[in-house]
């Protein structure tokens, strides 16, 4: 028996694979550059959905590890290209799948680090102490010239994956689009495993998950780093999109984006953060052609939903969200 | 005379020139029910927090299954085996009875830390749950989301979960309150069966299931213990015919 939400979500992801190959096969490869891009912002959403979907966690700092996954693309990407030896005399390294691992390791790091102090707080106030990290990592970025700067890294020929030529849009499209189906499956595993249960309970009542003797700090912290580790991965593939690395990326306004993709899509839902960025870059498209206030547009849309549709675009569709 | 399973020994709370819990010393020994009455605001809830370790007490000691828990989180005291229920019930509204069951069950075999099997196939979580959802009558209701449960559900399903963690000790907050006469009357049977598998501390305001189960009273007046003792003890103590008791006895 499929539910209305599996039939929903099978229709998304077909339609995210369909219509990049639709548009490649028609000869306008900037569909297929778009389509990437959604697949890219609902990987680094459905890393911060594990967080603040499933455990409530409301991070407005997830900027940081969406960017240092970039940088670690950009610095690993320079390091080969120049030869220069990187740390402990590892070189840099021009192979996706190494970078990948990097990025993650990296941003699932800095995610434990951040979390550590941030899970001391609850409410508004890890709000803003999330937020203040991911001021200090993007404060940092600009001033340590060795990488760009304010300026940014570029990647001057797109990173390497066996076997495949990354510079067709159309496979690096696919290459994103992989890895954002098999973190929906870990999504899906962890949402319906033991660390899940206990996660979920911890959102909808911390002191029923201390009472059956399980210490919610350890479980959002454990949520805390995958989640930035995911983020990461995400922006290590938009650095090879856009072939360059900048501290936009780690600006404030990416954190808020990101929020915003999960409420648009269905905060919590499986294929909320896909169907978010489905609607932002197409909004940002459409209205971004109409108007440069784009954005102001997508200001009431974003009221709206919140005003009259608190499940986003999947509670729309596929009505109101099931736990066993 | 058994080792008492819960000790309290000189126990002191103050919030700020209020002493809510003024050297308390009560103990809950093997296979008794403990009620522990009071007027409201006679510090009840502040005691049951300390026993918890929501609140933590300014001095004295609280020692369960033969340690020193005074120091403890609330989760490492629940892990110990101590159950409780709350007085206004605290589920996870969004799972279904069983799932909240499920969570103590998993809590109990060891590790939260489990990423890939999915719970609702784990035939080790499930019919556990099932069973102790069956012991308090919920088995019909397991799939029900906790907010959809009635109010009385609630409390059968806290009493499910705290069974579920094999606790050494109950501490069962108003188990009674807002439960019909025919609900008090089946918790009140239910109750005086659960004595045998661990002592309950309970704090009940409805003196009918009171007198009925309890082994021996204690009275809380102003943070203070005044009285102590037999059903019939307490029922013909003058000070608690004050202080509390009035023409209930």
């Amino acid at each position: 028996m499929l539910t209305r939400e599996t039939i929903v979500n099978i229709v998304l992801a077909a339609l995210l694979l369909a219509v990049p190959l639709a548009a490649n096969a028609s000869g306008q490869p900037f569909y297929v550059t778009i389509a990437t891009r959604v697949a890219i912002l609902a990987l680094a959403a459905t890393g911060l959905n594990l967080a603040l979907g499933l455990g409530g966690l409301v991070s407005f700092g997830h900027a940081a590890f969406f960017g240092i996954g970039g940088y670690a693309a950009g610095i690993l990407a320079s390091h080969s290209f120049s030869g220069e030896p990187l740390l402990f005399g590892l070189s840099g390294t021009k192979q996706m799948p190494l970078i990948w691992v990097v990025a993650m390791l990296v941003a699932g790091l800095v995610g434990l680090l951040i979390g550590t102090i941030s899970l001391r707080t609850s409410g508004v106030y890890f709000i803003m102490i999330t937020l203040a990290f991911a001021q200090m990592v993007y404060y940092f970025a600009i001033s340590w010239p060795a990488y760009g700067g304010e300026d940014g890294l570029s990647i001057l020929v797109r990173n390497q994956f066996a076997g495949v030529n990354t510079m067709k849009p159309v496979s690096f499209f696919l290459i994103c689009y992989v890895l954002l189906m098999l973190a929906l499956g870990l999504f899906v595993l962890v949402r319906g495993s033991r660390f899940g249960s206990a996660l979920q309970a911890a959102r909808q009542n911390e002191v029923r998950v201390a009472t059956v003797g399980i210490a919610p700090y350890r479980i959002r912290l454990t949520a805390f780093a995958i989640s930035a580790a995911m983020t990461g991965l995400a922006g290590a593939l938009y650095a090879d999109l856009n072939r360059f690395v900048s501290p936009s990326m780690l600006s404030w306004h990416m954190s808020g984006e990101l929020i915003v993709l999960i409420i648009l899509g269905g905060t919590g839902r499986l294929f909320g953060p896909l169907a978010g960025a489905a609607l932002f870059v197409i909004f940002e498209y459409l209205l971004g052609g109409l108007t440069e206030r784009w954005q102001f547009f997508l200001g009431l849309i974003l009221l709206a939903t919140v005003l009259f549709a608190r499940g986003g675009l999947l509670g729309l569709l596929a009505g109101k969200a099931r736990h066993g | 005379m058994a080792e008492p399973v819960l000790e309290l020994s000189d126990l002191v709370k103050n919030f700020g020139a209020l002493r809510a819990t003024d050297h308390v010393s009560i103990d809950l020994k093997p296979g008794e029910i403990h009620a522990l009455i009071g007027p409201n605001g006679a510090g009840k809830s502040t005691l049951i927090h300390q026993i918890c370790g929501t609140v933590r007490q300014d001095s004295g000691t609280i020692r369960f299954a033969g340690q020193d828990i005074g120091h403890l989180g609330v989760a490492e005291r629940s892990r110990l085996g101590l159950g409780r229920t709350f007085q206004v019930s605290s589920l996870a509204p969004e799972f279904s009875a069983l799932r909240n069951v499920m969570l103590a069950v998993q809590a109990q075999q060891g590790t939260s830390f489990g990423f890939f099997k999915p719970v609702m196939r784990d035939a080790s979580l499930i019919d556990r749950s099932m069973a102790m959802l069956k012991r308090v009558g919920l088995q019909d209701r397991a799939r029900l989301a906790a907010a959809e449960l009635s109010h009385g559900e609630r409390r059968q399903l806290e009493i499910a979960i705290a069974l579920a963690l094999n606790s050494k000790a109950f501490l069962l907050d108003e188990p009674m309150a807002g439960m019909g006469p025919e609900g008090s009357k089946s918790l009140t049977g239910f109750l005086d069966t659960l004595r045998q598998e661990a002592p309950i501390l309970l704090v009940e305001h409805d003196m009918d299931a009171v007198f009925a189960l309890a082994d021996r009273i204690s009275v809380l007046v102003y943070g203070r213990i005044i009285a102590t003792g037999t059903v019939e003890e307490i029922r013909r103590d003058p000070a608690v015919r004050a202080a509390y008791l009035g023409d209930h006895a």
